[in-house]
């Protein structure tokens, strides 16, 4: 729709014309604000928490644990240097064998979410799935936070 | 031939006093669009072009995504 636009505006004497063809998916999929009815309604990416403990894969799970349960979490978001969402700690991989390396615990590519999904279409989606947290993140793999079912009501 | 921009460029060029377009339609640019964007909807673009929008200015479209 956009490049027909784009051209249709040379066409009626417009000199600079840009089209942008990432367009409102690009837009919102980057955390980037909005305005309009839904730019008030809470998202994911708004809810999420963005204090979720995280770690590097070659880390010792035994210390990722203690480090998130001290901070009164039983999950941790396992990333790399540019905060690239890796894999998830949840409570059952945090409770195996603490001498083992983050990367043989972890659950790989978790499941991830965008975050401008409304909030209540997330607490639907982990209401059916059965989901007690999900990884919010950028369109470019990058951490947001993360949103438990109890941020959205589910 | 119209130029293709990622979002950056997109940013710096309103910022230096592009005017952005919305094409998609009014329900859809109400509940959501880019900051200081107008809507003006493809099927109406001939008719408000030349009337809302300044021919010597710069401006962009965009719709949800390419399709």
């Amino acid at each position: 729709m956009s490049p027909r636009a784009a051209w249709r505006l040379e066409s009626l004497g417009f000199g600079e014309v840009y089209e942008y063809r990432g367009g409102k998916l690009d837009w919102m999929a980057a955390g980037l604000p909005t305005e309009g009815t839904n730019a008030k309604r809470p998202r994911a990416g708004s809810l999420a928490r963005a204090d979720v403990p995280t770690c590097r894969l070659d880390e010792r799970l035994g210390d990722i644990r203690d480090r998130a349960r001290e901070q009164g979490w039983d999950a941790a978001v396992v990333i790399n240097s540019e905060r690239v969402v890796l894999g998830l700690l949840r409570a059952k991989e945090l409770d195996l064998d603490p001498d083992q390396q983050v990367s043989q615990a972890m659950r790989p590519a978790p499941s991830t979410f965008r975050p401008y999904v409304l909030a209540e279409e997330m607490a639907a989606y982990m209401r059916d799935h059965e989901r007690v947290s999900v990884v919010i993140t950028t369109s470019d793999g990058r951490l947001v936070g993360l949103l438990r079912k109890e941020d959205v009501g589910a | 031939m119209p130029a293709e921009i990622d979002r950056n460029e997109l940013r710096r060029l309103v910022e230096a006093g592009a005017q952005l377009v919305e094409v998609l339609p009014e329900e859809e640019y109400a509940e959501d669009h880019l900051p200081k964007a107008i809507s003006i909807p493809l099927g109406r673009l001939d008719d408000e072009a030349s009337t809302t929008l300044d021919t010597n200015r710069p401006v962009i479209v965009y719709c949800w995504d390419i399709a």
